[in-house]
């Protein structure tokens, strides 16, 4: 019978896994390695910033165990999303890792490095021509937002993977990618059903998640045959269920039965979970629909620079009166700095009263104390500064009926109180491009690692 | 009785920077089926119960394999503009949980 093993070591590179998990997933003699390196959930800032979510060491750690291994058993190791949101910043950090490793390691092998970058002056192009939309509630896409983006980077599929396999690539170091191509272009290079290689690849991508009980940090494996594949966990202490794995189908995604991604979409409608041991669940029926190729592109942008302050509050009057104290706190601070008008925002984050769920808290009663944070975003650093620090302290200081203790209204954990978070970004572009070939904006470049 | 007797999972997580979406899953396949029966959870409780326009409400279904409901709506703002208190819209499930819900007829004593 014809088998595909693949090992999904983690859920991103970096969040790591226990080395008796790895050696268990080792000897069920994968085809392939594949793993997931990115994400937009930790928000704008990694990708408009081009730093990685995750410590160099954690990615560093992580790939000595891959390509180790990977280069042991000589099979192909496949890394999508480079160093979080796979811009060329991403990237060449990810790429210089496992330079780092190759040559610790002493080992060599031909790599395959995608890059996911688009250029400004392509996306404006295409905007004029109408190949690009608005994925979901997004706001039109206008040129300003397209040239304040620092990076743009766009979601490959499994294409451009075939493409790195076709050129004999041991180690496919791939920018921003659609997460299920990451794990299903080996299967499919191989002839596997593409339906069923990404609604596999959707589950792997975040590894033992999928499993009871879940985790970021541990392997799965996935077996694919012709018309089924099965997952089971490599760790011996968790299970797939039916439960665990049909409920992971849902994980993140806007509808369970259609997901969307270049090229396609995988449908649901037909598909089947059967528990076929204890710790296996088999899944049948996925299948893929193609229709004209779109992918995803993300953009973030700078709005300016953030400085934050943390502080108590355990006076029942101050609490009692603490909206009114934030509307003159806010007045008071917008006049004293009014010739700054329009250049900052001040805002407040009140945790033990609606800090959480904001307008919607079905239940903004304050308890016995709160706990208060002040942020302030200003078009410069300095401005930031001077508005935090203005709000601080004449919230410290600030009078109100009642007042009993008028040495001060806040109980600052930390001196320095203010902390400068650094650049503020926010999602720029989030919309869809169509492309003549699904390789047009995904360059694959070989080298000769080590050798 | 509340929604949270009869769910083994309440979540929240952002589907993309934009959107957020809601799993319910049901604690078996009976309960589901008679919550499924019963329309439970629709788009317009979820519009109400979040104070947005049926609307933002962009897909409400019940998912059999699963034993699960989802609902997918208009983020609040976008993941991480000026404002935001939950970047990964992990922790916007709250007011699910003391929602009452009414299973229809003979759902106390149900041999179905």
């Amino acid at each position: 019978m014809k088998q595909l093993t693949l090992l999904s070591p983690t859920a991103i590179l970096g969040y790591g896994f226990p080395d008796s998990s790895f050696e268990r997933g080792i000897s069920f003699g994968p085809d392939v390695i594949a793993v997931d390196a990115g994400s937009s959930d930790p928000g704008p800032y990694y990708l408009g910033s081009g730093k990685c979510f995750v410590s160099r060491v954690a990615v560093k750690r992580d790939l000595t165990y891959l390509l180790r291994a990977a280069r042991t058993l000589r099979v192909p190791l496949v890394i999508g999303s480079a160093g979080g949101s796979g811009a060329k910043p991403h990237l060449e950090w990810c790429h210089d890792i496992i330079m780092e490793v190759a040559k610790e390691e002493g080992i060599s092998f031909r790599l395959a490095v995608i890059s996911a970058d688009v250029q400004h002056s392509y996306l404006k192009d295409a905007m004029w021509d109408g190949r690009v939309k608005s994925l979901g509630p997004v706001p039109d896409l206008s040129e300003a937002d397209i040239s304040e983006s620092t990076y743009l980077a766009a979601q490959m599929g499994i294409e451009p993977f075939l493409k790195a396999l076709d050129g004999g690539a041991d180690v496919i170091l791939a920018g921003r990618s659609y997460d299920p191509a990451v794990f299903a272009a080996f299967p499919v290079w191989k002839g596997y059903n593409k339906g069923l290689a990404l609604h596999l690849g959707k589950i792997l991508e975040c590894a033992a998640i999928a499993a009871l009980p879940g985790s970021g940090s541990d392997c799965m494996m996935g077996f694919l045959e012709e018309d089924c594949f099965m997952v089971e966990p490599a760790n011996t202490e968790r299970r797939a269920t039916v439960e665990s794995v049909a409920a992971h189908t849902l994980y993140e995604k806007s509808d369970p039965y259609l997901l969307p991604g270049p090229g396609g979409e995988l449908d649901l409608y037909k598909t089947e979970f059967e528990q076929v041991t204890d710790r296996r669940v088999a899944v049948k029926g996925s299948s893929f629909r193609e229709q004209p190729y779109t992918v995803k592109v993300e953009g973030a942008k700078k709005i300016g620079f953030r400085v934050i302050t943390i502080a108590g509050a355990r006076d029942p009057r101050f609490i009692e009166h603490l909206d009114e104290i934030i509307a003159g706190v806010e007045e008071r601070t917008i006049g004293n700095f009014q010739w700054e008008k329009g250049k900052f925002k001040l805002m407040f984050h009140i945790y033990g009263k609606n800090g959480v769920l904001g307008e919607q808290e079905p239940h903004p009663n304050a308890g016995h104390e709160v706990g208060i944070v002040i942020e302030a975003v200003a078009k410069t650093q300095e401005l930031a500064e001077a508005v935090l620090g203005f709000a601080r302290s004449t919230m410290l200081h600030y009078g109100f009926p009642g007042r009993l203790a008028t040495a001060g209204n806040l109980a600052f954990p930390y001196s320095p109180s203010d902390f400068k978070v650094g650049e503020a970004y926010v999602f720029s572009v989030h919309h869809l491009l169509s492309l003549a070939s699904p390789n047009e904006i995904f360059p694959v470049i070989f080298e000769e690692v080590g050798s | 009785m509340k929604l949270v007797e009869l769910a083994s999972v309440i979540r929240t997580k952002n589907a993309g920077p934009f959107e957020l979406t809601i799993d319910v899953i049901f604690k078996d396949r009976e309960t589901y089926q008679l919550a499924k029966n019963n329309n439970i959870l629709n788009a317009a409780l979820i519009a109400e119960l979040y104070n947005v326009p049926e609307s933002d409400i962009l897909t409400a279904i019940y998912f059999d394999p699963a034993c699960a409901f989802k609902a997918t709506m208009k983020r609040k703002m976008p993941c991480g503009d000026l404002g935001e208190n939950d970047i990964y819209g992990a922790q916007q499930h709250a007011p699910l949980l003391d929602l009452e819900v009414k299973l229809g007829d003979g759902d106390e004593h149900s041999d179905s």
